[in-house]
């Protein structure tokens, strides 16, 4: 049994300490906001953060995220980058098929939460690991400066 | 040690299930609208469509996938605007398998072929316009008034005397009324939403906040999860199981052979994966295994200059002389569609029932299939259609949904069948590899008077299972985007020749036939404005005298490119115009190319004329999102084969298009008041051509073989 912090609860699995923290999230915590896109850190579907640090949780064993704070999609929305994010997210219809957007707004709001007024390559560096198939990545951007212009504002 | 060995009565059941899994059978029998979406609670069942709840709010049932395109969001704007509803109140509701959701071009429940709205355009409008006049009715009954001097707006109905009553005060009662047979529709000067910008998706927050439920989602209790260890050639076999290591991993619980391959059911996805990668398989690799991509573009190649059936035949192409000839060959891969969403399906076969859960594309013909896999009924198989993970025409294929029932039905569990990345991008079901050989003539003016085309290509009319290739032998895939050249060019000629190798299943990919044959008719339409010496705009445009729309979204891309301006140096624009799913999109591509061949696009202009628009803001986010999808197949996409396997398996060696590649995109819609056309694929068939155009303009080097980064 593994216990883990996610998401500001304390949780337990039972799963073999090599197990990708995406499988402990999905199939034992069935927290499905997180998503399997490629299963080998080339898509950023999974991305969760640790300890506030962006990871691919496909490629992360579980007994990595031992003794830190596990934050999904379904928690970002209580960090300030996080809400800001998400609001933005959605005020500019970001996501079309949706299934890579989790993983797009871990990514942006990690980026925020360290860079309070990101560049066009700044958003490059942080956002080309994450692939939509849909093509909103031009969405994407502007949400993401939108979201910097609001949590500079607040 | 060998995987269980079957007893007849389940092999006889595989049997079945192979040959369904095969291919779509047809000519089932569904339900009729027995099953409609029932009211819950309170609410007042308007229609199949409709429900109101005493709260006012509007419940919307849509029979389509919403995969992306915002079929979600444009068939609840239909509704709503004949109905005049209040939009903030208006939500919306995933159908189960119904004939009343049948699409009407299909004539089965069914989301492809950008038909969505060009389908429900009419009959959703009537939907809201039956209800509001049976609103209407119920008012005037509760007032003793005429109907007629009542009017609506926003969730009320009014009359004239002041009285109003929301839509929720009215609902139960004019739920009773008989629906009117005729309803008058709105004139579009009358739209209140529809062509209008600002209305927002209604999935946008459970898309962004992890809530949205996609297939991949679906957890029941005592659910098993199964990884397939499918045959590594088309056309192979499991010639031979060891299953003691898969079964030593901790959580495996089965393993089984289907017809598929080697199927490990286990307690979550990882111990299944592991289990199967600890399976030890001989395969008999059947007839495919020499299958090489440089067999199959020789093959194709000869197919070609072979020529075959004819498709069109215009003026007399073997007997002009043109002052000018010119004449290439050009080439395109087979492609994996690569939906974000892996493929995936739960299904759970119960006593004379099946249950499934999938992002699907194709409820109507997957009920009829699945019917014949469990041995049940039609009315026995429920769909439940979760959101799709894109689907691009993938997900219309019956691969998953036919092998979870296998799998459920054989371990009488519920099962939740999941691809790996690398079983979805070998998983066949690819975009058509073709071949095509083109003639061009000029005269000594420089008009074209000659143009002929010899395709060749798979079958996916053929591979479809569910279609024939027509008596004169031209499968209306391989050729579109050829076979409809636009341009009014007097000696015309298209041939098709079937070449089908080693058994690799094609399908339906983002824009079809147009995907490949538009790259070839509007790259070589540039050879033939360049042999002619004339500017490529104002050569095609010259030849689409007869085309208005054509022209019209061409000239249209072209001012909004600023054709005739300078660009910046190194920077060099290419442009294309393609027809397709009744829409005309043209595209100026503006690339600069490295001192190492590498494009970079920085801009993309596009116009679109897809007449009357539901919701403009979707329609241009779809144009861009088609660019993309055809920009990352242009630069990057091919599946390869060698000794019989597909050589890319995962994102790095099948690249997708990143943000850091993402140029500017501009759409415009050309203004129009004609009848809607398609919208989710006719931005993917422009790209590839206005790029590959602009890359002749900036290097002198024409690319006639896809992907062009090699």
């Amino acid at each position: 049994m593994i216990s883990l912090s996610i998401n500001g609860k304390t949780r337990k699995a039972d799963a073999s300490p090599d197990t990708p923290l995406l499988w402990v999230l999905r199939d034992s915590l069935h927290l499905t906001g997180t998503k399997f896109g490629c299963g080998i850190a080339q898509c950023g579907a999974c991305t969760v953060h640790l300890d506030g640090q962006p990871v691919r949780s496909c490629s992360t064993p579980v007994s990595a995220a031992a003794g830190k704070k596990v934050t999904t999609i379904e928690g970002i929305g209580a960090t300030r980058a996080g809400k800001a994010v998400q609001a933005a997210w959605i005020s500019h219809d970001v996501p079309q098929c949706g299934y890579c957007q989790s993983g797009q707004i871990m990514s942006a709001s990690a980026l925020l939460a360290s860079n309070r007024a990101p560049s066009d390559a700044d958003i490059d560096a942080a956002m080309s690991g994450n692939v939509c198939r849909c093509g909103t990545y031009n969405q994407i951007r502007a949400a993401i400066k939108d979201a910097a212009a609001g949590a500079k504002g607040a | 040690m060998r995987a269980k060995p079957m007893n007849a009565s389940r092999r006889e059941f595989l049997r079945t299930s192979a040959m369904a899994g095969g291919g779509l059978v047809i000519g089932f029998t569904l339900p009729g609208a027995a099953r409609l979406a029932q009211g819950a609670g309170k609410e007042a069942r308007m229609s199949a469509y409709l429900r109101i709840a005493p709260s006012n709010d509007i419940t919307v049932v849509c029979g389509l996938s919403e995969m992306g395109q915002g079929v979600h969001t444009a068939i609840p704007m239909l509704v709503a605007e004949e109905l005049d509803a209040d939009w903030s109140r208006v939500r919306v509701e995933q159908a189960g398998v119904d004939q009343a959701f049948a699409n009407p071009i299909f004539g089965m429940q069914a989301t492809g072929g950008s038909t969505s709205v060009r389908g429900h355009w009419e009959p959703m409008r009537k939907a809201g316009a039956t209800a509001r006049a049976m609103l209407i009715a119920a008012a005037a009954q509760t007032w003793k008034a005429d109907a007629a001097d009542c009017r609506t707006e926003r969730g009320m109905v009014f009359h004239k005397s002041g009285r109003k009553l929301s839509y929720g005060q009215l609902a139960e009662k004019a739920a009773k009324l008989a629906p009117p047979k005729d309803v008058k529709l709105k004139d579009p000067t009358q739209f209140n939403l529809l062509g209008k910008s600002g209305t927002k998706r209604l999935d946008s927050a459970a898309k962004s906040t992890g809530r949205a439920k996609f297939g991949l989602d679906v957890y029941l209790p005592g659910m098993l999860t199964a990884v397939i260890a499918y045959p590594p050639v088309p056309g192979g076999k499991a010639a031979s199981v060891n299953d003691a290591k898969a079964k030593a991993v901790p959580g495996v619980r089965q393993v089984v052979q289907i017809p598929s391959g080697v199927a490990v059911l286990a307690d979550g996805y990882w111990p299944a994966k592991l289990g199967r990668d600890a399976l030890e398989i001989q395969w008999d690799h059947g007839a495919n295994a020499t299958l090489s991509s440089e067999g199959i573009s020789k093959m194709l190649s000869a197919g070609a200059a072979a020529g075959g059936a004819v498709g069109r035949n215009e003026g007399d192409a073997k007997a002009a002389t043109p002052a000018k000839k010119i004449e290439a060959e050009y080439e395109a891969p087979y492609l994996s569609h690569s939906c974000m969403e892996p493929l995936n399906c739960t299904a759970w076969v119960r006593e004379g029932e099946v249950e499934i859960w999938a992002g699907t594309q194709s409820q109507g013909p997957a009920q009829g299939i699945l019917a014949q896999v469990a041995g049940v009924a039609p009315g026995k198989v429920k769909i439940n259609t979760m959101y799709l993970g894109g689907g691009f025409g993938r997900r219309f294929a019956p691969d998953p949904v036919v092998n979870a029932t296998v799998l459920s039905k054989l371990s009488g569990k519920p099962v939740k069948l999941v691809y790996s990345r690398e079983d979805d991008t070998r998983g066949y079901f690819y975009r058509p590899a073709s071949v095509t050989r083109m003639t061009g003539g000029l005269d000594a003016a420089g008009r074209a008077t000659l143009f002929t085309a010899s395709v060749a290509s798979p079958s996916i009319m053929e591979g479809s299972h569910f279609m024939k290739l027509p008596p004169d032998g031209v499968d209306e895939f391989g050729v579109e985007g050829v076979r409809d050249c636009p341009y009014d060019i007097p000696n015309l000629r298209v041939e098709y020749s079937r070449q089908e190798p080693g058994g690799i299943q094609v399908w339906f990919w983002r824009s079809v036939g147009h995907s490949q044959n538009s790259f070839f008719l509007e790259s070589f339409i540039d050879e033939l404005a360049h042999a002619a010496g004339k500017d490529p705009f104002e050569f095609r445009r010259s030849l689409l005298g007869k085309q208005p729309r054509s022209r019209g979204a061409l000239e249209l891309a072209a001012e909004k490119a600023g054709w005739d301006k300078p660009l910046p140096a190194g920077v060099h624009r290419g442009i294309a115009v393609v027809f397709s799913f009744g829409s005309w999109c043209a595209q100026v591509a503006e690339v600069s190319v490295g001192a190492d061949g590498t494009p970079k696009v920085h801009r993309v202009v596009a116009a679109v004329d897809c007449g009357m628009t539901v919701n403009p803001d979707i329609v241009k986010r779809q144009i861009e999102s088609a660019i993309v999808y055809g920009l990352t197949a242009a630069l990057y996409g091919k599946i390869t084969f060698k000794d019989g396997r597909v050589e890319q398996s995962n994102f790095h060696d099948y690249r997708m298009l990143r943000m850091s590649e993402m140029p500017k995109v501009e759409v415009h819609i050309v203004p129009s008041k004609e009848a809607p056309g398609g919208i989710g694929e006719p931005g993917t068939p422009p790209i590839a051509p206005a790029v590959a155009n602009a890359i002749f303009a900036a290097t002198g080097k024409r690319i006639r073989k896809l992907p062009l980064l090699g």
